[in-house]
């Protein structure tokens, strides 16, 4: 993977007027404060670890950026999105029958737990389940499918691209208040964004 | 900070323009008979709620959610913002579930209104007659005519800055503001639309180009959908909601209204709310019920009482009917350069052409669009909702971000009877029957669909874009409890008045018995500001009372 911005670093404007106390606060918690396992078994966690390794493959950081404890935490105060399909049920169920889901599949497929499959196998059963060829009785009645498109990819993208490590990779702003921004134009930038990426 | 105790409490409101500050509020006691409990406090409560408190009624207004305070509580953060949006229960059914959240739901005061991308258009005059005029949906019971004047009434309020000249009839006159420079998003749909030969201009927006009051000019952050922190957005927490509390209104947050109360008269007698865990009542001699499509037909529905089995303001059976949406596929595109679409307003230009064209289109309604300009997270979900874009193709696929631009259209929906709202046996943690939000698109919604993305994926090429791609979404909520000219055929009548309990009032999105094509919530504004007119001037000749329903003639 080729890193368009690899010397860009939003953080490195803590200091800056793109940033004010408000954020620095909500990011100061997801940098430094990493929930720990509240919500899941043991089990169930280690299996979501090796699901969110094959949703977002991080070979390229050590340590990665953490998600399934954002999950966990998540699920643990009930913060929802504000709706569920009516093919799933509550969230807390969904997630958990999900995780019991996969592993049944894993089994069923392959004669092995998720965990001990090879990453490739891992997606083979991944790929089952995005389209919805599993057995219905090892989901409870709830849509494989939907889980795994509405809840599963839908949270692990939507925390790896919340983490400002993902936004310098991108090359996204950051925060901007109270600065903004004052070129806006095509091609045009400000000197406080990414500089223009590295041409190969 | 607790953002579960209420601040608007002991006489004073936040002044939501000062760190730390304070304002003085009205404050009645539950004993008092106000004029006005208004439930809900976005784009209709709080319009409405400054119209009746200048006018001297005496108003109380609930909103379920915080008062908040931007310049303190709103971080440049996507998911820091999460709670802006309304997350209790709720269940999406049918053909083409409706994503809700951040799609098109708030809590807290100043309601969507605090994260909408501030697009403030007037529906095409033809929209309020389009089964006479364009052959299809529902008339309006409101006229072009008696609209207007609150159109210019709201875009005055909110300072709308957009163009001297606007290139569609809707718009005759120059705009409070001048328009906004536009980002690179919209500079490509100006370019792909002066190659393709049609109009198109810098989006009307409710951000200010200039100073306003306490409001400074937009710096173009980009957040603007997950709240403004410099107040330069033109939301109701700044316009309508400060004017209320100067007028005397009170503003309860953290206050869930659970129940319109009705007499045995058949008269409403004020709401039932909970606040700080108490249950507690408001007397009132009017309730306005301004909860957006889906708590309005909510509440009516939860409200059901003996003399009212199937809801409050429900003789016509309509209550949760009749929902509509806008269609609002993304569509996408490469571009050689780097367009850093997140910078500024998303939605900074616009054309109405597909809004204005009547022919040749092989489909009913019409559809305006617009540039786009998601923000990392948002980019993300959507990607990530395309089939089998996951693992190292998502991470890939994301490198892309500053290269890519889109438009949108906001596409007309058809009225249909089998949208809508109902509850369901499940509770949420008021004790309430939940909703179940059902909705499939129809044929002609489809075809919309696919002749907006088919010419917008023209477009992006025309602009030198490459490997174009669409992806589903939608936007808005209309309907629910649709104002009409008869009692058999809505819900309120076009002051957004029960036809079944006279004091009894609707006043949000839920009034439109068709969508339009363009984005509602200047035309929320523009009935709120009509609807307290009526009041008032109700109120002046007598007719306001219960009594007073039956003989009044309506024109």
């Amino acid at each position: 993977m080729k890193r368009p911005y690899p010397t860009y670093d939003v953080l490195a404007r803590w200091e800056s007027p793109s940033f004010n106390d408000a954020t620095r606060e909500v990011l100061a918690e997801r940098l430094e404060r990493t929930p720990e396992r509240r919500f899941f078994t043991e089990a169930e966690w280690d299996r979501l670890e090796a699901i969110v390794a094959r949703l977002i493959p991080q070979p390229d950081r050590e340590p990665p950026i953490p998600i399934t404890p954002w999950i966990d935490h998540q699920l643990q105060e009930d913060r929802t999105e504000g709706y569920r399909y009516d093919d799933l049920p509550r969230q807390a169920e969904a997630w958990r029958r999900g995780l019991a889901g996969i592993e049944a599949q894993a089994q069923r497929r392959l004669g092995k737990a998720f965990v001990d499959l090879t990453p490739d196998d891992q997606d083979l059963v991944l790929r089952c389940v995005e389209l919805g060829e599993v057995e219905r009785d090892d989901w409870g009645g709830m849509s494989a499918q939907r889980f795994f498109s509405a809840l599963l990819v839908h949270t692990v993208a939507t925390l790896y691209y919340a983490h400002p490590a993902a936004w310098s990779e991108i090359g996204f702003g950051g925060p901007a208040g109270p600065r903004g921004y004052v070129r806006m134009g095509v091609g045009e930038r400000d000197p406080w964004e990414a500089p223009q990426e590295a041409t190969s | 900070m607790n953002l579960e105790s209420p601040r608007a409490v002991d006489g004073t409101a936040p002044d939501v323009f000062r760190v730390g500050g304070v304002t003085p509020m009205r404050a009645f006691t539950d004993k008092e008979i106000v004029d006005f409990a208004i439930v809900g406090s976005g784009a209709g409560g709080a319009t409405l709620a400054a119209k009746l408190s200048e006018a001297g009624f005496s108003v109380v207004v609930f909103d379920a959610g915080p008062f908040w305070r931007p310049l303190e509580e709103f971080a440049s953060d996507e998911l820091a913002q999460h709670k802006l949006y309304w997350t209790d229960e709720r269940v999406t059914a049918g053909a083409d579930p409706i994503v809700m959240g951040a799609n098109n739901s708030g809590r807290g005061v100043g309601g969507s209104t605090v994260h909408f991308a501030m697009i403030s258009l007037r529906l095409r005059r033809e929209t309020f007659k389009c089964r006479t005029r364009l052959g299809y949906g529902v008339d309006w019971p409101v006229s072009w005519e008696e609209i207007e004047p609150y159109y210019t009434e709201a875009e005055r309020a909110l300072h709308v800055a957009g163009p001297v000249n606007y290139p569609w009839p809707s718009k005759r006159t120059p705009y409070p503001y001048r328009e906004h420079e536009l980002n690179a998003s919209g500079q490509l749909l100006g370019r792909a639309a002066e190659k393709m030969g049609i109009k198109w201009c810098a989006t009307p927006l409710a951000t200010v180009s200039a100073p306003r009051g306490k409001s400074p000019p937009c710096v173009y952050r980009g957040f603007c959908v997950v709240g403004c922190a410099t107040n330069a957005k033109q939301s109701a927490l700044v316009v309508w909601i400060p004017r209320a509390l100067k007028a005397g209104a009170e503003i309860r947050d953290m206050a869930m209204v659970t129940r319109v109360e009705v007499g045995r008269d058949g008269l409403c007698t004020g709401v039932t709310y909970r606040r700080e865990g108490v249950e507690r009542f408001q007397r009132a001699r009017n309730v306005v019920v301004a909860g957006y499509s889906v708590e309005t037909p909510r509440l009516l529905l939860n409200s059901a009482c003996p003399q009212f089995p199937q809801g409050l303001a429900n003789g016509s059976g309509l209550v949760g009917k009749y929902l509509t949406i806008h269609s609002s596929p993304g569509v996408w595109a490469t571009f050689e350069d780097e367009v850093r679409m997140w910078k500024g307003p998303p939605n900074m230009a616009v054309s109405e052409h597909w809004n204005y064209t009547d022919e040749g289109k092989g489909f009913f309604g019409g559809y305006s669009f617009m540039s786009q300009g998601p923000l990392p997270v948002t980019w993300a979900q959507t990607m990530a909702g395309q089939p089998g874009v996951w693992g190292q193709t998502l991470r890939d696929r994301m490198l892309n971000y500053n290269h890519m631009a889109g438009l949108g259209p906001v596409g007309e929906t058809e009225s249909q009877l089998c949208n809508g709202v109902e509850l369901m046996d499940e509770v949420d943690q008021y004790g309430l029957r939940i909703p179940k939000i059902t909705f499939s698109y129809s044929d002609n919604d489809k075809a919309l669909m696919r002749h907006g993305v088919n010419y917008l994926s023209q477009m992006l090429e025309v602009a030198g874009g490459r490997d174009v791609f669409s992806t589903p979404d939608t936007s808005h909520l209309m309907g629910t409890c649709r104002m009409g000219a008869d009692s058999a055929s809505s819900v309120v009548d076009k002051d957004g008045r029960s036809w079944d309990i006279p004091n009894l009032w609707v006043c949000d999105g839920s009034l439109f018995p068709t969508s339009g094509g363009v984005n509602p919530s200047l035309t929320i504004q523009a009935l709120a500001c009509r609807i307290g007119g009526r009041i008032e001037a109700m109120a002046k000749r007598g007719e306001l009372s219960a009594q007073a329903r039956e003989v009044v003639v309506w024109a």
